[in-house]
């Protein structure tokens, strides 16, 4: 065998440290999961899920777990409590604080028999590859979160200096109720001015019962500096509806991977998302939707601006099986690029086993619109202020659409400053 | 006001404009009128700077100001208007958010203290109602979804806010059915005043009906064979141009 690469090496080192705990079927799960990872190939460009990713940080810089025992009690924050009051605080990977919810939050590891079923079976069934190996290899921080009312759930992900080149893997179970409705925001947010250099895995799965109604945001807006490794998964069961907003700004390197899977009849999903990267991030959404399932239907609407020397990645899959008739599916991916020094890698795919669905699929790739630029400057407007504006306006017809008014009013600032940065 | 001396212009190398004069004073409005090909619209682009259309020769001036040396959004701010023959969309982009940028630029390029948004609003939902747009087109992005009319008279209505000196309208009336015109020929029509002056480029004579202009030229072959009062419209409407271009060759 030949020698493993340092970051798996120290990948299962780390996981060997988590051994003691009180969970037995956790640290199994561990072990199996670092057993799995002797077998793995640290990813290069023949690795088709980490083809045009810069995975360089990984093995420049040696990122240890952290340590839950060393984190401070940071005190929490007003600004978030505009988006809702109801907020869940992850700090560095750890549940600090479930100010204001009213759901029950479980630990992975006090879970009952059946949870631990459906736990193992969801964890199970998502992606294999390096990525996700650590992540269940590494998992301590993990809870399962029931959502049986009428609920808007505000879950922070805050980053602290602490984090400086530490690891951290996290897992959030959202399972939602039959006949009820959930919204919850997911945000990604980085101690003020801080560029931390983290390395995180988070996932979160939903398991969405029938005739439920999930909204979800996923705001990625950590430090720049970052490295996440997310994903993101829906089962959608019987009749059920699940909206899905993503916002990913740049880091070193940030890849998040959705996967929807339409489990029943009559289940319909919107995933539609932004990407902005500049200087040298990189950010990449590899999104796969599963129609195994008759009478469904999915929209996906992703869109991207990079700049500079960044580096943007979009994969959509649509798969649709054999018995999956009557199907509905569309994905659109538009790309605007600022500079002639920026790279963006776009591909649909589209699977079709099944003969009587509608599909459409389409990626674009384009540069600011010249007639759009002088129009606006015919109108006295500045060049770079135009620029600004129809750069903003390609993604602002997304936010607009928002379910959700303040998360719009909340978004429209951070991407404003943005933009006026990147001047 | 206006004064274009001798002015040669290509685009895509293709010399379109061969030798235009026109001069145009304050108060007074001038209809050019003239076949397809025969250079009108390029004439509005090349006045407003598109970046395709090359300047080969000639002078443009607007009160002594050479136009040639001002960057587009320099130009609007000295006071040149340009309505589009075809008005771009810009999706994500509101009209008012556009409006105001558009205002606020002006203002700083004058040096003066830019309008707080209730002024603004009001100005921008009188001037919505002046056009017949319902005020729901303000919050809509640029021009999206618009139909040809209603773009036009979103043209019309920024002409109203800007307040510009020289006006050119780039066959404003094209697609326009007969309230539309109305509608446009009014705009226009409220903004005359003894110091603005308009360039109406138009096919027909029917908007010059409804605007009715103090100059008529004819623009073909990329220069200006004829001109005369507003008799002179109604004299094409009957004959038709080819007359005026045999007379030219």
């Amino acid at each position: 065998m030949s020698e493993l690469h340092p970051f798996i090496a120290n990948s299962i080192k780390q996981s060997g440290s988590l051994v003691n705990e009180q969970s037995p079927w956790l640290s199994q799960f561990r072990k199996v999961s670092a057993e799995q990872l002797l077998n793995c190939d640290f990813p290069n460009r023949k690795h088709e899920h980490f083809k045009y990713n810069n995975l360089t940080a990984l093995t420049k810089h040696t990122f240890e777990l952290i340590d839950s025992n060393t984190l401070s009690k940071t005190a929490l924050f007003e600004t978030f409590n505009e988006l809702n009051p109801a907020t869940l605080v992850f700090i560095d990977g750890q549940l600090q604080s479930t100010e204001g919810c009213s759901i029950t939050v479980t630990p992975i590891a006090d879970l009952n028999d059946s949870q631990k079923q459906t736990a193992l079976d969801l964890l199970r069934q998502d992606r294999k590859n390096l990525v996700t190996e650590v992540r269940n290899s590494l998992l301590s921080s993990g809870f399962w979160l029931e959502l049986t009312g009428d609920e808007m759930v505000h879950v922070v992900h805050y980053f602290t200096e602490a984090h400086q080149f530490k690891s951290s893997a996290n897992l959030c179970l959202f399972n939602l109720a039959s006949n009820q409705k959930a919204t919850i925001i997911e945000h990604f947010v980085t101690e003020e001015k801080q560029s931390v250099q983290s390395l995180q895995y988070q996932s979160s799965l939903f398991s969405i019962g029938n005739n439920a109604e999930l909204t979800h945001y996923r705001l990625q807006l950590e430090s720049d500096q970052a490295i996440h490794f997310g994903s993101v998964k829906f089962h959608l069961n019987r009749d059920s509806r699940c909206e899905s907003f993503h916002i990913g700004l740049g880091g070193e390197l940030k890849k998040i991977d959705i996967d929807a899977i339409h489990n029943d009849s009559g289940s319909h999903l919107s995933l539609n998302g932004i990407y902005l990267a500049k200087g040298h991030q990189q950010i990449d959404y590899h999104t796969n939707v599963e129609h195994t399932a008759p009478h469904c239907t999915s929209s996906e609407v992703f869109r991207g601006i990079v700049d500079e020397k960044a580096k943007a990645v979009f994969n959509g899959r649509i798969h649709i099986h054999k018995y999956a008739q009557k199907t509905l599916a569309e994905l659109s991916n538009k790309n605007l690029l600022l500079s002639t020094g920026c790279e963006i890698n776009t591909k649909p795919e589209l699977e079709i086993y099944a003969d009587d669905v509608r599909c459409a699929h389409g990626a674009t790739v384009s540069q600011m619109d010249k007639k759009a630029l002088f129009y606006l400057q015919s109108r006295g407007i500045e060049k770079s202020k135009a620029e600004r504006m129809i750069s903003f306006g390609f993604i602002n017809e997304l936010i607009e659409q928002l379910k959700h008014q303040p998360v719009s009013e909340y978004l429209k600032p951070v991407l404003g400053q943005l933009f006026e940065r990147t001047q | 006001m206006l004064s274009i001396k001798n002015l040669i212009a290509s685009v895509e190398e293709k010399n379109i404009l061969k030798g235009l004069n026109l001069e145009v004073k304050p108060g007074e409005v001038h209809a050019i009128m003239g076949p397809n090909g025969a250079g009108k619209s390029t004439l509005g682009n090349v006045l407003a700077v598109r970046s395709d259309y090359q300047v080969e020769s000639g002078s443009a001036t607007l009160d002594g100001k050479n136009l040639f040396d001002l960057e587009p959004e320099e130009r609007a701010a000295e006071g040149l208007f340009l309505a589009f023959q075809y008005p771009v969309e810009i999706p994500g982009v509101s009209n008012l958010e556009f409006l105001k940028a558009s205002l606020d630029a002006i203002a700083k390029y004058k040096g003066e203290t830019p309008l707080d948004s209730v002024s603004f609003m009001k100005m921008a939902r009188e001037a919505s109602k002046a056009v017949n747009l319902d005020q729901s087109f303000l919050k809509r992005g640029v021009n999206e979804g618009f139909s040809g009319g209603e773009k036009k008279r979103n043209e019309i209505m920024q002409m109203m806010l800007l307040q510009p000196k020289c006006c050119i309208l780039d066959e404003t009336d094209s697609g326009l059915d007969i309230d539309a015109l109305q509608v446009v020929a009014k705009g226009v029509n409220d903004l005359r005043d003894p110091n603005r002056s308009f360039v109406v480029v138009t096919h027909y004579q029917r908007l010059l009906d409804f605007i009715v202009p103090d100059y008529v030229h004819v623009l073909a072959d990329g220069k200006i064979v004829r001109s005369g009062g507003k008799e002179l419209a109604l004299e094409l409407e009957q004959k038709g141009y080819s007359w005026l271009e045999q007379g030219a060759a």
